[in-house]
């Protein structure tokens, strides 16, 4: 019998925690099955945040920290130098890396740290329970802003893409979805061209994924999804911020 | 190796080198920034990486990486820079992970002042991150001890799995005096089959800091302070001077206990029976010295450059909060030898 | 003279670092215990410079001296007047004499004061007043014998290495200049 689907071997067998609807399942399978096929499953080693994703590294079957609340990158830092011929990614939400993390990134990306950063921004504190993030947009409801964020009170959300994308150090920066096949498969790919980057030595390397969070955006996983196409891509557009790889091949 | 003439800040840097440390993550801070500037210049030509790190807070989480990779790893800074190191220290205990962090405290709190003080021992002996943790926590006196505890410092967290902090002063950090590197590796040293390598062929390694169900949270505080225990029994240290004849004992550490030291002389000359316990270690602290000498002596005469933090363990140590008497100076002072002097006398009954 | 105890001090610049560095040395070099502990910080930018140096044939307790020196050095007036009480009765206070004098300056019995024209000696010899703090140097080894002429050779070498060689001929000889000008006028 054929064999048309197979779990990649770079997830354990432990239970996700996520709920449904959530990406970060997807996300974690899309990072995984990359280092498989690249096979450097034996040669990785993943910074995990604090947020949703804190428990990844019981979840990715290779080696793993849990780092402090934003502080991934610095950690990443400290391993990377040691051991610059491994694979070092940070996986990390909107909260950890664009709020109390955001110094640590910026550096990281500036010194062109030769680590890969998995950014998901679902525009929400999703762990604690849907308190304002970074990321969150302008008239969206959490609950400490519960009338909806309000720029004037709140201040604006950060577009880290393009921030980082004015720094000298990054190598490789792209933002992703994942609410459709199509740009699951675009994503996919995205990762994939970071992690090789990183392994060729080129600089930082970042991949943002615009998610979801049904739980604390009180949407269906389908609503979600729409929410995903309608609001958030639309002031997070998708596209590739930086490539010194296309830049060399002008 | 001869006798140089160094200052304490590069020293210790030098020591970390001869231990072998290839890494050090830091930020500049007066009255510290010789150590960062010192190993800048000195860890490329070993094949060492120094990395300026964006704040104390991405430095400390930098070493936590390194440690967690299986490096001797260290930091440095001063006291508004070692509190803000603070949250990272946590995790390092919290992981069990090995690595030295210096501190050449300044007077506080606040951003105080860049003179001299002892008025970290609070954060550095009683914890100032979350939890039930403990660092082993060193206190040299001279530029030769900074190095020497410098190469223990690294031995100790890799015997135990612990963060080491070295608990010294700007003045010692801007000193020079002579000094001598023999680093003798201790025996005993487990390997670090626990680091960050990558799997490779063999199982993946998790090191984790989120225990989240209490039961098993618990079980893994417990866990450290079977090590704590272990710590306490075999790591004491103190220095012993002239206690054989004395009835009179100061309590000092670091640079306050160096002025002490020269109060002692006047007062011997003046025909009081003073000595001195210095503590070489603060956590943990000596207490089998206070237990061999504690029925000899009459008083304990606490000095320090802080208003007075390690009494509580000496009136601990010695178990009667009666006889400790205290003097400090604080903000950056040093105490001048009279007034030790005079606290002596006022101490002992006046002058003979 | 078991244990000897210097303060020297003048403004950001005029060497006093160096000085007791380069005492410093002799003394380790003698086999000696030494401390030399400076006071840091902003005040080292142009503003007052000094260093407390213990040359001790046993351990060495404070490294900071707050009474009973042996010896101080000003370079100028404000260190003058502020370290000239801390010399112990019948120790010595050399003081540059072109940057001080010891009007008003009040010290305990006996204490012997050398007053070195140092700038002007620097000046005749170098053409400039950058030497100054070695010719107080010599003064200072003169008037204390904390140290030995003899093993100043070999203090040199060690303090000035490698790519400072080139300025060991011109430093000792303003160190020589100042030890013969105390030697001659300040019996």
């Amino acid at each position: 019998m054929a064999v048309i689907f197979e779990k990649t071997k770079g997830l354990t067998d432990v239970k996700l925690h996520y709920c449904p609807g959530c990406a970060h399942g997807i996300v974690h399978r899309l990072v995984a099955e990359v280092l498989e096929e690249m096979n450097e499953l034996q040669n990785t080693i993943s910074c995990v945040p604090v947020g949703c994703a804190v428990f990844a590294n019981n979840y990715f079957n290779f080696d793993a920290i849990q780092c402090a609340h934003g502080r991934a990158p610095a950690t990443a830092t400290g391993i990377k130098r040691v051991h610059p011929d491994k694979i070092v990614m940070t996986y990390q939400g909107d909260g950890d890396l664009a709020s109390i993390g955001t110094c640590e990134i910026v550096h990281a990306a500036a010194r062109g740290e030769k680590i890969t950063t998995i950014f998901i921004n679902n525009g929400i504190y999703g762990m604690t329970g849907g308190q304002m993030a970074p990321t969150t947009l302008p008239g969206m409801k959490a609950t400490t802003a519960q009338k909806g964020r309000d720029p004037k009170i709140n201040g604006n959300p950060l577009r880290v893409s393009e921030m980082l994308a004015t720094l000298t150090g990054p190598a490789y920066i792209e933002r992703v979805s994942i609410s459709t096949p199509a740009q699951v498969a675009a994503a996919k790919k995205a990762i994939k061209k970071a992690f090789e980057i990183q392994k060729q030595g080129l600089g930082f390397t970042f991949v943002e994924v615009v998610s979801t969070c049904p739980t604390n955006w009180g949407l269906t996983p389908v609503q979600a999804m729409e929410f995903v196409r309608e609001k958030m891509i639309p002031y997070y557009p998708l596209g590739v911020f930086k490539d010194i790889t296309a830049e060399e091949g002008k | 190796m001869a006798k140089v003439l160094m200052k304490g800040n590069e020293a210790v840097g030098k020591a970390a080198i001869e231990a072998g440390c290839r890494y050090f993550f830091g930020y500049p801070i007066t009255p510290q920034s010789e150590v960062p500037e010192y190993l800048s210049n000195e860890l490329p030509k070993v094949g060492g990486t120094f990395v300026q790190a964006e704040s104390e807070v991405a430095a400390i989480n930098m070493v936590y990486g390194a440690a967690a990779a299986g490096a001797r790893v260290l930091t440095s800074s001063s006291s508004p820079g070692i509190a803000l190191k603070q949250e990272g220290l946590g995790y390092i205990a919290n992981a069990s992970l090995p690595a030295v962090i210096i501190n050449m405290m300044r007077g506080g709190p606040g951003l105080g002042t860049i003179q001299p003080g002892q008025a970290d021992y609070n954060m550095a002996v009683k914890g100032g991150s979350n939890g039930d943790y403990h660092t082993v926590v060193l206190a040299p006196a001279s530029v030769q001890e900074a190095v020497n505890m410098v190469m223990e410092a690294f031995d100790i967290a890799d015997m135990y799995g612990t963060p080491v902090v070295i608990l010294a002063d700007g003045l010692i950090g801007q000193m020079m005096e002579p000094v001598e590197f023999n680093y003798v590796r201790r025996e005993g040293i487990p390997e670090k089959t626990w680091a960050l390598t990558g799997k490779g062929d063999g199982e993946r390694h998790n090191i984790k800091n989120l225990v989240i169900d209490p039961d098993d949270c618990e079980a893994w505080n417990h866990e450290h302070f079977e090590t704590y225990e272990k710590i306490v029994a075999n790591e004491q240290d103190w220095e012993e001077y002239l206690l054989d004849d004395a009835e009179y004992a100061f309590v000092s550490y670091g640079t306050a206990s160096r002025v002490v030291r020269t109060a002692i002389g006047y007062l011997r000359e003046a025909g009081f029976k003073v000595g001195m316990l210095r503590p070489k270690t603060l956590w943990p602290f000596p207490q089998k010295a206070f237990d061999k000498w504690d029925g000899k002596l009459k008083k304990y005469m606490d000095v320090e450059m802080s208003m007075g933090q390690m009494m509580p363990d000496v009136a601990y140590a010695c178990n009667d909060k009666n006889k400790v008497e205290f003097y400090g100076r604080t903000g950056g002072n040093v105490p001048s030898v009279d007034e030790i002097v005079e606290f002596g006398k006022k101490v002992m009954g006046g002058d003979k | 003279m078991s244990t000897f105890s210097s303060i020297i001090a003048g403004f950001g610049g005029q060497g006093s670092l160096l000085m007791g560095k380069i005492m410093a040395y002799s003394g380790m070099l003698e086999g000696k215990e030494v401390s030399w502990c400076p006071s840091y910080g902003p005040e080292m930018r142009g503003g007052t410079a000094n260093v407390n140096v213990i040359i001790s044939e046993e351990g060495i307790g404070s490294p900071v001296i707050t009474k009973d020196a042996d010896c101080v050095v000003a370079l100028n007036q404000p260190s003058l007047d502020k370290f000239a009480p801390v010399v112990r009765a019948g120790g010595a206070l050399v003081i540059n004499a072109d940057l001080c004098h010891m009007n008003n300056v009040q010290v305990a019995d006996g204490v012997k004061v050398y007053e070195i024209p140092a700038n002007k000696i620097a000046a005749d010899a170098f053409g400039g007043f950058k030497l100054a703090n070695l010719v107080m140097l010599g003064a200072v080894v003169y008037a204390t014998h904390a140290v030995k002429v003899d093993g100043m050779d070999d203090t040199f070498a060690h303090v000035f290495e490698g790519g400072k060689a080139k300025f060991i001929p011109n430093n000792k000889k303003a160190f020589e200049l100042g030890y013969k000008y105390a030697e001659e006028n300040c019996k």
